[in-house]
């Protein structure tokens, strides 16, 4: 059930219905029966793997925390005969032992993620590392990918870290614990929220308020119309584009980096809005996804505002364990000795970065343009950390330049061609015919001919009509984004009754008219759905 | 205290870190400044800081950062 | 400061119903201009929806339902001229053997004829074939018990009922190729684009090379399950109300439509089984006076409206004769209404003609 079928709208709708109908301590069972619907519906072979990502998760959970309540516990008895030695000593020890379980939580999940996920991918690899010795093939198996697999993954075993680290209580309720996990808006495509953040809110109880109803509505619209009118329209001419990279190169490239950028722009957060929105009619306040994205000056700040919830994750779970650990702790001290202090203390961090931006590639999808996208990006933040001495020393000599606002925007134009260069990599076939494509960029002069003589727009497939309602969505969707800045659009208008209901039915009429659904149209699913 | 301001400063020369609270609120701690900071605690205060304890309210000062390190080192 | 303030439901209540009532306009009005109009293009979609205001004027002793085969082989005005038989095409592009079925029950709601031909080539169908031809089919049949099922009966994987309810949710996508048409007649006042079911062709292209193509063997023989039991359907209904239905297999018989003898077996065993008149018309080509040099408009795949008078003229002879159809020339009131037919299929040939050379 994709968000932009008819199913899915009359499915949520109903769901929102009967969540307000039925007494507020039952809502989260409504919920919950809702999100086995929904999982089901997808396709039946999915549901025991998810199940499993539950029973496992919980259980490590529990037992986590009954092992930390019980060293607690025998701590504040015998304290006062333990020596701070011994004190430390015996949490050393807990501590080691809730570490085991913890590793054999994350081995089964990210185990069975890997298996499912990536077994083709490594077989394809070795396959083609054998063919370059002549030698045989072995089998690959064909898999089934489970619905979210990723999304919840991530979610239940952020889960686990946070119940070891005592940053969250573990759930006492399995049926709760499997709604945080299986929650239908937000298990195909995120966002991956914190159980402490997400948990409490859907077991508690709430009443239909016109607030949250209406915020979340215009929302929800707001959301399809991304996806449809901008996003699945948009797509039909990058597919003309990547599907032959020998005819469309030079202009059409850079086009291309403009084009995706709108259309993956259009889907991933019009997607979240729709999950949000939902969230919202729904009484719940489900973390942004998405902050003005293409706002960012640079590249940290751009993976500050994009996909959030992914990043913070790598973030809390990859880079910092990983780059503070004490090997790698050894490893600086060591490096820092042998190499001089400026290496041995940019080692643990260059290593951490990049293999956080390694398994980052790697999580959005199981091939080799996914890996060098996200080393990719790894590079271009370690090469601009490399650089701020320059443009300190920059900014130094031209003091007015760095506050004027036509500098900020050249900086945001900047991070969004440098982020939209390295994301056609989602788009090509593989890495060598991204590149060559990208390469034509600075040689094929001449197909910029076909762009002014306004050739390049009816070559796409795309109607002269249909690229000017592309163009003016995409500029309301800049200027109701940039009005958003400081306070949510969808929030002011709870008090206009009058602006919001315009807003709804143009919304509902601009989406049925001009969105791309239904037959004619392939549209595909929210693309996030795919991982 | 003051050694701690002394390492900060490394990072940061154009910061007065004595009395900015906003060190991760404000944008002037990256990622990458937190961990060249957690390596240098650990050598000069032989104390570890654990992953789950990089918050930003852990952070935002030096104030905050040295009540961690008195925190960790009386475990 | 206004009544906003003082009475917020109220007035959220007002604009929303407001918003409603413009919202259901619009898209009313929207859905009506974008609905094809089946006029300079796909003109096969204007077949099922004309039957309307031909039965409200006058009844037809025989209705003929079927693909192609039959709305480019029966020419109405022919039967009339020369047998005063009144006659409809029910007929609709690749129209299968449950869209024939659901498309007589609904006739049958506004009147009872003595004969129901049935064309028999689509029985090799037991599947959905196109979204595109269930759409020509029935887009424009009357909304009735019959049309529900046989929407249900004909969807493929992709499509959805609700899409025929609001045709918008299909059509939408059309908003970029709207043309005057579309506007001119969304609210109706469509011209006829058929002479009482017949889509009447006048180019003549003879078959050529192609038409030799080896005729490659059937993997499996047998008309689908599926089909058969929606013929059993059609003889229920047709016996029930007391008409005779005659099958037919007509007498075109090109390389892609081939109509195989295994097929024709088991049609002649079917109409016997059941007591059934069946006429394999494939054979009675010289005898209808047939001459594919200039009886084509596709190479010998469907007849031009010139074959399509000579097999009515052939056929019409059958029907009086041996299936007892009256003759209804000496009616006043079918002779007014036919009179103006005739008049309006000739009009057509004629434009049709000059517009060809």
């Amino acid at each position: 059930m994709s968000f932009t079928t008819l199913t899915f709208v009359l499915f949520a709708a109903l769901t929102v219905l009967v969540y307000y109908l039925v007494p507020a301590r039952a809502q989260w069972v409504v919920l919950l029966a809702a999100s086995g619907l929904f999982y089901a519906a997808a396709g039946g072979w999915y549901l025991p793997f998810i199940l499993l990502t539950i029973a496992s998760t919980y259980t490590v959970a529990r037992l986590i925390s009954r092992h930390a309540a019980r060293d607690e516990a025998y701590l504040a008895e015998h304290r006062a005969e333990m020596t701070k030695e011994a004190r430390k000593e015996y949490k050393a020890a807990g501590k080691a032992k809730r570490f085991v379980l913890l590793v054999v939580g994350l081995a089964f999940n990210f185990g069975m993620l890997g298996v499912l996920k990536y077994t083709g991918f490594t077989l394809e690899s070795i396959n083609g590392m054998l063919s370059l010795f002549g030698a045989g093939k072995l089998p690959v198996p064909a898999l089934i990918l489970p619905l979210g697999i990723s999304f919840y993954v991530f979610r239940s075993t952020a889960y686990i870290i946070d119940v070891y680290r005592g940053k969250t209580e573990a759930a006492t309720n399995v049926a709760k614990y499997a709604l945080f996990v299986s929650f239908f808006p937000a298990v195909t495509q995120g966002p991956i929220s914190r159980y402490a953040d997400l948990a409490p809110q859907l077991c508690a109880p709430h009443k239909a308020e016109w607030g949250n109803l209406s915020v979340g509505f215009v929302r929800v619209l707001w959301g399809y119309f991304k996806k449809l009118v901008i996003a699945d329209t948009v797509m039909v001419a990058v597919r003309t584009i990547v599907s032959a990279p020998d005819r469309y190169e030079g202009m059409y490239v850079f086009l291309l980096i403009v084009l995706y950028s709108a259309a993956i722009y259009g889907d991933f957060t019009g997607g979240i809005d729709v999950t949000i929105g939902y969230a919202r009619m729904l009484g719940l306040t489900v973390q942004e996804n998405f902050k003005h994205p293409f706002s960012s000056r640079n590249t940290a700040e751009y993976w500050n505002r994009w996909h959030i919830t992914m990043g913070s994750w790598f973030t809390d779970y990859v880079f910092y364990p990983l780059s503070i650990c004490r090997p790698m702790q050894k490893f600086s001290k060591w490096s820092r000795a042998h190499l001089g202090r400026a290496v041995g203390m940019r080692m643990p961090v260059y290593f951490a970065t990049l293999v956080t931006w390694f398994l980052t590639g790697l999580w959005h999808g199981a091939s080799w343009n996914f890996i060098v996208w996200g080393l990719l990006n790894g590079v271009v933040i370690l090469a601009s950390r490399e650089c701020e001495p320059l443009y300190a020393r920059f900014h130094k000599r031209f003091p007015k330049l760095g506050g004027t606002s036509g500098y900020g925007y050249f900086c945001a134009v900047r991070t969004f061609f440098l982020m939209g260069s390295i994301r056609i990599l989602d788009c090509y076939r593989n890495v060598p015919v991204t590149a060559k494509a990208f390469g034509s960029i600075f040689w094929r002069f001449d197909t910029w001919r076909e762009l002014f003589d306004g050739r390049a727009l009816t070559e796409l497939e795309l109607s002269v009509p249909a690229w000017i309602v592309v163009g003016c969505a995409v500029i309301a969707v800049f200027f109701v984004s940039r009005a958003g800045k400081k306070s949510s659009v969808a929030d002011r208008l709870v008090h206009r009754p009058v602006l919001w209901t315009a807003a709804c039915s143009a919304l509902v009429l601009v989406i049925l008219l001009f969105g791309s659904y239904g037959i004619g149209f392939d549209a595909g699913d929210f693309i996030y759905g795919q991982f | 205290m003051n050694e701690l301001i002394e390492i900060l400063s490394e990072l940061h020369g154009d910061v007065d870190f004595a009395t900015e609270e906003g060190l991760i609120e404000n944008g002037i701690l990256n990622s990458l400044d937190i961990v060249s900071l957690i390596t240098e605690i650990s050598d000069r205060f032989d104390v570890q800081i654990p992953a789950e304890e990089i918050l930003p309210e852990n952070f935002d000062s030096a104030a905050a950062l040295w009540a961690l390190i008195s925190r960790l080192d009386e475990d | 400061m206004n009544r906003n303030a003082k009475h917020p439901r109220l007035t959220r209540a007002l604009c929303i119903l407001v918003a409603v009532l413009i919202l259901g306009g619009a898209l009313a009005v929207f859905d009506r201009i974008l609905m094809p109009k089946y006029i300079t293009t796909s003109r096969e979609g204007s077949l099922t929806e004309e039957y309307y205001a031909a039965v409200a004027e006058t009844n037809h002793d025989v209705l003929f339902i079927g693909d192609c085969e039959v709305y480019e082989s029966f020419v109405p005005a022919t039967l009339w001229e020369e047998y005063g038989i009144s006659s409809y095409v029910r007929g609709g592009a690749q129209q299968l053997v449950w869209h024939s079925y659901y498309l007589l029950e609904d006739a049958l709601r506004y009147e009872t004829p003595k004969a129901v031909v049935y064309n028999v080539l689509a029985l090799k169908y037991g599947t959905p074939q196109k979204e595109g031809y269930n759409r020509l089919n029935l887009d424009g049949m009357a909304w009735s018990a019959s049309k529900v099922d046989a929407i249900r009966a004909s969807m493929t994987e992709e499509e959805s009922f609700v899409s025929y309810v609001f045709p918008l949710l299909r059509y939408h996508g059309r908003w970029d190729e709207l043309t005057a048409e579309d506007f001119r007649y969304a609210f109706g006042g469509k011209p006829a684009e058929t002479d009482s079911g017949y889509l009447m062709q006048t180019a003549v292209v003879p078959p050529d090379a192609d038409a030799d193509q080896p005729i490659s063997p059937l993997a499996d023989p047998t008309l689908p399950a599926t089909a058969m039991a929606y013929l059993d359907k059609m003889e229920a209904l047709c016996r029930e109300r007391g008409i005779e239905l005659i099958l037919i297999k007509a007498p075109t018989d090109s390389w892609g439509y081939h109509w195989y003898d295994e097929w024709d077996e088991q049609i002649v065993d079917y109409a016997e089984a059941h007591g059934l008149t069946y006429y394999n018309l494939i054979p009675k080509s010289d005898e209808i006076g047939l001459d594919m040099t200039t009886d084509t408009y596709d190479k010998g795949v469907h007849l031009n409206a010139s074959g399509a008078e000579k097999l009515s003229r052939y056929f019409g002879a059958i029907l009086q004769e041996r299936h007892e159809i009256p003759d209804r020339r000496g009616d006043n009131l079918f002779a007014t209404v036919w009179a103006r037919r005739v008049d309006s299929y000739y009009q057509r040939k004629d434009d049709m003609m000059k517009g060809n050379s």
